[in-house]
């Protein structure tokens, strides 16, 4: 009766899925599997030598701004969490107008997708970045001045290198349209850009965003993570007001489950190559903004993310569970989809009972955009709000405040991808002039 | 319009007024405006972003993006073009009286783009709607991933033509020894040579023989994939 390690219960089920049909599996959401996260590091609160600040009584600062170095008008948050571009197509419109309208409430920014900027989400959106894909649909000149930042997408973090999907049962006459598509079809989008190759192209592709959109608004390049070292320095090169990372959690729409879990590398890891290129370059902190996402769950996370040297986050996976997606309500629509709350990730497939990765109207018309939108602000201030509740146990007037030094590892992995002390050493595993025996 | 309504030639200069204010000066114009822009010197995005019915003459060779995103202009440019000429240009029409660099046209959704001389690789990828008229010869994967237009080549076809087209149909009258995965040579019918026909006239060539071109399109096989 012993199980394998190596043949678990899921390895098993995926060969004998593959040999029954003859293609790869195909999923939303993010990678499943425990990799090194922000769960791996802890604050050190204030106690002898910091003093902290009172919870409610002391300020402590949560805005942001992004796009300082060349934009005329850069994009002023008022908290450091922003909505992630996900695309209308692979979410229905009242799924995106939600995101956009909750965005608006706190004082942040949503992002388009790869399918372009519908109406309703302009018009429920205080601060929209509007997504430059490989695919360009739907990508227009008037969507591009009407955005408030313009964010060139490179890569993704749930397939670096890959392009996006959106399978046939989704592709209703509206997406079809606003992609030039024959409604229908299973579609999968470019991987590359169509009109530039590398980095010196893509410094030149900028400059031309700018003069079309007279140098108002800030652009951002999304990369996802795999050499983030070099890709934020190309990026920066480049002349990127923002570098956008996204790591291997990130999630997904639509895309095969070996690149999920096997192609780019944890948004711990990519977090401290970026900064060091960026504080190299000497922007860090000081005009060109970081944002990380991937796998960012909760207002620890913000907060650890911030004090590796992020300037704000993105998030995806978390908004959509915010709007409904995996609720226990549903148990009996997931059992007839053969899966259950908290398991669900068939994003795919249009047929998601919560009215959110679906294009089937019935389903749409589930999904109530200003209760979704109320929820998605709630979930973003307990981010904020937990955040400063960190910041402030550490003595932080301001969350971006927070610095490396304020953590510690529970694992030597998580510590040498963070080079941070392993938790009651002052090792940073790397680091040749720590030791595990030093004072902390 | 008679010759007395026809409003004067402003002329633009690059050397002197620097990009930035010529492509203000452009994108600000009202409709019937006429310029000349000298001394373009290879820069790139000359004339890019242009939304009112202007007409622009480009005197010399443009680098990347020129006349990129175009609405409604009518941008000639006489010389040659590097990468991205027009690249998702909405309507209008950009004549290009030299060769054209990579990616001309590119996700372009409408207007009208004339390459009179040749067109290199990925003319026309991921085409959106514009119509394309090369005069001479195109590079390897023009019509890769395109999805709506017309793409006319009068010369001969790189490698890869049309690889993983949608619905954009592609007309060479020279050789096209090498189609792209999905791409296949289609029946010419009285439509064909009836759009073309509009094509040809439309690049002022009205004298090129629609008969003498082959039809170019998406054998469809791509569409669905099997999924679980
Ligand atoms: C449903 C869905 C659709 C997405 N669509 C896009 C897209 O169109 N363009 C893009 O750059 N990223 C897309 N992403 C990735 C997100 O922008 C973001 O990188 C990711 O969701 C962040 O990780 P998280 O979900 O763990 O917060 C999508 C993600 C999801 C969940």
């Amino acid at each position: 009766m012993r199980p394998s390690a190596t043949f678990d219960t899921h390895t098993i089920a995926e060969i004998q899925r593959a040999a029954e049909t003859g293609i790869y599996a195909i999923r939303g959401f993010g990678a499943k599997r425990a990799v090194p996260h922000f769960d791996d590091l802890l604050f050190l609160g204030a106690s002898m030598s910091r003093y902290p600040l009172e919870g409610y009584r002391e300020a402590c600062g949560t805005d942001v701004v992004l796009g300082t170095r060349y934009a005329q008008r850069p994009l002023r948050l008022d908290i450091p969490v922003t909505i992630a571009g996900m695309s209308f197509g692979a979410l229905s419109a009242n799924a995106k107008e939600a995101l956009g309208r909750g965005a608006s409430m706190v004082g942040t920014s949503t992002t388009t997708g790869d399918g372009g900027m519908t109406p309703e989400e302009r018009e429920a959106s205080d601060r929209l970045v509007y997504q430059y894909l490989p695919s360009r649909y739907g990508m227009n000149p008037d969507d591009l001045r009407r955005a408030d930042a313009i964010e060139i997408v490179v890569g993704q973090g749930a397939k670096p290198g890959g392009g996006g999907m959106l399978l046939g049962q989704k592709i209703s006459a509206r997406v079809a349209e606003m992609r030039d598509l024959p409604a229908g079809i299973d579609q999968r989008s470019a991987c590359r850009h169509p009109d530039w190759t590398g980095p010196d192209d893509l410094e030149i592709k900028i400059a031309e965003l700018r003069e079309i959109t007279g140098w108002q608004v800030p652009i951002y390049v999304k990369v996802g993570a795999s050499r983030p070292y070099y890709d934020t320095a190309l990026a920066v090169k480049a002349g990127a007001d923002v570098v956008v990372l996204d790591g291997m959690q990130g999630g997904t729409a639509a895309t095969q489950e070996v690149f999920i879990e096997h192609v780019g590398i944890p948004t711990l890891a990519a977090i401290p190559p970026a900064v060091d290129a960026l504080q190299e370059l000497g922007v860090h902190r000081n005009g060109v903004q970081l944002v990380v996402s991937g796998g960012i769950r909760t207002g620890a996370d913000v907060a650890k993310a911030i004090a590796l040297g992020a300037d704000a986050v993105s998030i995806g996976v978390a908004v959509l569970i915010a709007l409904g997606d995996n609720s226990p309500a549903l148990a009996d629509e997931y059992a007839a989809l053969g899966t259950a709350p908290g398991r669900y990730d068939a994003w795919h497939e249009g047929r998601d009972p919560a009215g959110i990765s679906t294009q089937d109207p019935e389903l749409e018309a589930r999904l109530d955009p200003e209760l979704g939108a109320r929820r998605v602000a709630n979930l973003l201030r307990v981010l904020t709000m937990e955040a400063q509740t960190i910041a402030r146990a550490c003595g932080k007037s301001h969350v971006h405040n927070l610095e490396p030094e304020d953590l510690v590892a529970l694992t030597v992995e998580a510590a040498a991808m963070a080079r941070v002390p392993l938790a009651g050493t002052s090792w940073v595993p790397g680091n040749p002039s720590t030791s595990p025996g030093g004072p902390q | 319009m008679s010759a007395l309504d026809t409003p004067p030639v402003t002329t633009l200069d690059l050397d002197e007024q620097g990009l930035r204010a010529v492509n203000r000066t452009l994108q600000e114009a009202p409709d019937g405006a006429r310029f000349a822009v000298t001394s373009p010197g290879g820069r790139h995005a000359i004339a890019a972003g242009l939304r009112s019915a202007i007409e622009v003459d480009v005197h010399g060779h443009a680098g990347y993006y020129c006349a990129g995103m175009n609405q409604a202009a009518t941008v000639r440019v006489h010389g040659n073009v590097g990468v991205g000429v027009a690249e998702n240009m909405m309507s209008g029409r950009v004549e290009v009286h030299g060769t054209a660099g990579q990616s001309a046209g590119a996700t372009a959704h409408g207007g009208l783009l004339v390459v009179e001389g040749d067109a290199a690789a990925r003319c026309g990828i991921s085409l959106k709607g514009a119509d394309i008229v090369v005069k001479g010869s195109v590079g390897h994967a023009t019509g890769f991933m395109a999805q709506v237009g017309r793409i006319v080549i009068f010369g001969d076809a790189g490698p890869a033509l049309g690889d993983s087209i949608y619905e954009t149909r592609i007309y060479v009258r020279g050789a096209a020894s090498d189609l792209g995965a999905d791409c296949v040579a289609k029946e010419m019918r009285d439509e064909h040579r009836a759009e073309l026909a509009a094509l040809l006239a439309a690049a002022g060539a009205p004298d090129a023989d629609p008969g003498d071109f082959r039809r170019y399109g998406s054998a469809r096989t791509l569409y669905h994939w099997q999924a679980p």
